[in-house]
């Protein structure tokens, strides 16, 4: 067993200033909630309609990504290609692109106008920009690579015998897949799934560009707080907490994969 | 072991005659990296043959590319006369379409099935709907005492059950070939013995070929009708296992049997014949088939426990098979000692602790070593390819 260590103060008193500096601001949205008007304020039609699309919006868009990424973090893990590498770049670069900047290239890509987005709209006269559905293709950019980081890490720590023995046993590729791996990486998938699906919940950058920011179509959440700090900060105020409460839910369904010591591996 | 039993002779050749026969044939090169398998065999239905050989000898390796899990280089790979590998025609049937069972070392038991769906797993793979699996998956569990244990997952099975959940779980696929890769090593000791007399029935019951990779003679002794050793990737020694623990082909197998091991040469008109060993030193023995050619590659083998250590050299003894040597180790085994000795030729020689202490022996003692001829077995060096 290790014995409880002495934290050096070198160590302690930056290490407390960080945790104060995380934790203050919280604390003062819990101050400054206007806890007595709460309640109306939440049940305001604006508040809730937000709330709504913005549930709406991200569950969409984790769907999304569990149907693309989940394949492609199988392929990043499985497929031995020269440029795979690159691939892989390509996949993980919205973790570190401003989502502003996704926002816009979305825009480029598949607005009326766009690279890609002219076609469709001269085909179909639908065009993705400023409506819900282009909320979810902007959500879904900026969250898929936190789920198939999360699944192509679990794919590749899976053990392979498991499916040289289900191959053994008649299976085939697919079959494998889903009896043998998917469970397997079940665990790792449903945390990429929170974690994609809080992602997309607080996405504000690539949305507010690509969707635009009209109440009931495509004003999530963060837009709607962003909006009503503009006016009136109560229900901005009020909003916050809602996001913050889920935050917490999302940390809670994640301790196994976080908290634990060594988490985050 | 019931079923056919066919003699050592008939399926050792190593070629294919183009009959249909309702085993399996194998006969190519694997490829590994720089390691090379190179091996040709065939072994009849409810023939069970036992693969012996050192770490790295290419088991493994061919157990992988029987189950399709690694692909022949050169050669042709037959099961009940349909072609499963061969590279020349292009034709590779992959793992989940040969009819091959393979129990794996540590099983591989799926930790997130019980032991029900994972012995219903080929039957679900087949395309059966969960209840048909199950139903089928029954009556194996029952066969293998394994129906108390259905609910369970792998993680709560002592290795025993785990070793009959894998073996359940193989046949459960009904397959044409089954393949064993050292199905004792993951069990201690004591488990050992019973999970062996056990598996020796359950293999009586499976009528198609069975190939058993070991590295413990004892249990390809015992499992096995034939066994097939190999050494760097080569066939050196196919023979009925009988065969192989009295006439070894190499060091290894010598060593696994426990015998000494001399090869040397025949030396002319000498009946009983003198072999002149490569090492140095002559021994006299008695050949296993006659005639013996002057200068015949011969191999020798004479067992630890009938050397006799002397402090002298013996008085009233013919000069044959009498030489000297020196200690060089000593080891305990369970009711007697085995003693390394120096000499030409070196040997093992097993004696009692009374004996070590009436010749004061130790590390450096020098000693006279005697054996007699009929104790000496001599037989024709075969190469293998």
């Amino acid at each position: 067993m290790d014995r409880p260590q002495r934290v050096p103060a070198v160590l302690a008193v930056p290490a407390a200033v960080g945790f104060a500096f995380l934790l203050l601001p919280l604390l003062a949205l819990l101050i400054r909630t206007p806890w007595r008007g709460l309640g109306r304020l939440l049940a305001s039609t604006s508040g809730l309609t937000a709330l709504r699309l913005s549930l709406e919006c991200a569950t969409a868009a984790t769907g999304l990504s569990l149907l693309l990424g989940v394949p492609l973090a199988w392929v990043l893990a499985r497929v031995r290609l020269p440029g795979i590498a690159l691939l892989r770049s390509v996949v993980l670069l919205p973790l570190v692109l401003p989502p502003v900047v996704g926002g816009l290239a979305l825009l480029l890509a598949l607005g009326r106008n766009g690279v890609f987005g002219r076609y469709g709209y001269a085909a179909f006269g639908y065009s993705l920009p400023f409506t819900t559905g282009g909320v979810v293709v902007a959500e879904t950019f900026v969250a898929m690579p936190f789920l198939v980081v999360t699944v192509e890490g679990a794919i590749r720590s899976a053990d392979r015998e498991l499916e040289e023995a289900a191959a053994t046993l008649g299976a085939n590729r697919a079959q494998v897949f889903r009896r043998v791996t998917l469970p397997l990486i079940g665990p790792s998938v449903l945390a990429g799934a929170v974690l994609c699906w809080a992602r997309a919940l607080g996405e504000f950058g690539a949305t507010i560009t690509f969707a635009g920011s009209f109440p009931g179509t495509t004003q999530t959440m963060p837009l709607a707080v962003y909006n009503a700090l503009q006016t009136d900060p109560e229900p901005a105020v009020a909003l916050s907490l809602v996001l913050l409460l889920v935050a917490v839910l999302v940390l809670a369904a994640l301790r196994d994969q976080w908290l634990r010591p060594g988490g985050l591996r | 072991m019931t079923g056919p039993r066919p003699d050592g002779q008939r399926f050792n050749g190593q070629r294919f005659d183009g009959q249909r026969f309702d085993g399996l044939r194998f006969d190519g090169t694997v490829r590994r990296g720089s390691f090379t398998l190179r091996a040709g065999f065939s072994l009849a239905g409810g023939e069970v043959l036992g693969v012996l050989g050192p770490n790295g000898a290419g088991k493994s390796t061919l157990l992988r590319t029987l189950a399709g899990l690694a692909g022949l280089a050169t050669g042709r790979i037959e099961l009940a006369g349909r072609p499963l590998d061969e590279p020349a025609t292009g034709e590779f049937q992959p793992p989940e379409r040969r009819p091959v069972g393979l129990v794996f070392q540590n099983y591989r038991l799926f930790p997130h099935l019980t032991v029900r769906d994972n012995v219903a797993f080929a039957g679900r793979s087949r395309g059966l709907p969960s209840r048909a699996a199950r139903l089928a998956a029954d009556g194996w569990l029952d066969r293998f005492g394994l129906t108390e244990l259905a609910g369970q997952k792998p993680a709560q099975l002592s290795g025993g059950q785990a070793q009959r959940v894998a073996l359940a779980r193989a046949l459960a696929a009904e397959p044409a070939l089954l393949l064993l890769d050292e199905p004792m090593a993951a069990l201690d000791v004591h488990t050992r013995l019973q999970v062996r007399t056990e598996l020796s029935r359950q293999l009586a019951g499976f009528t198609g070929p069975t190939l058993l990779v070991s590295h413990d003679p004892l249990e390809a002794l015992v499992l096995a009708d034939r066994l097939l050793v190999l050494e760097q990737g080569r066939v050196v020694q196919d023979a009925p296992a009988a065969e192989v623990a009295r006439r070894p082909a190499t060091q290894y197998v010598a060593r696994l049997v426990g015998l000494n091991l001399y090869p040397g040469r025949a030396v002319a008109g000498a009946d009983p014949t003198e072999v002149r060993l490569d090492g140095g030193g002559s021994l006299v023995g008695l050949p296993v088939e006659q005639p013996v050619d002057a200068g015949r590659r011969m191999l020798v083998t004479v067992p630890p426990s009938a050397i006799v250590l002397h402090a002298a050299r013996p008085a009233g003894m013919s000069a044959r098979n009498v030489w000297p040597g020196r200690v060089a180790g000593l080891e305990p085994l369970v009711d007697r000692v085995r003693v390394r000795v120096d000499g030409a030729p070196s040997a093992l020689v097993d004696i009692t602790p009374a004996a070590l202490a009436e010749l004061s022996l130790g590390e450096g003692t020098g000693v006279w070593l005697s054996v007699k001829a009929t104790e000496v077995a001599c037989y024709p060096d075969q190469p293998g390819d």
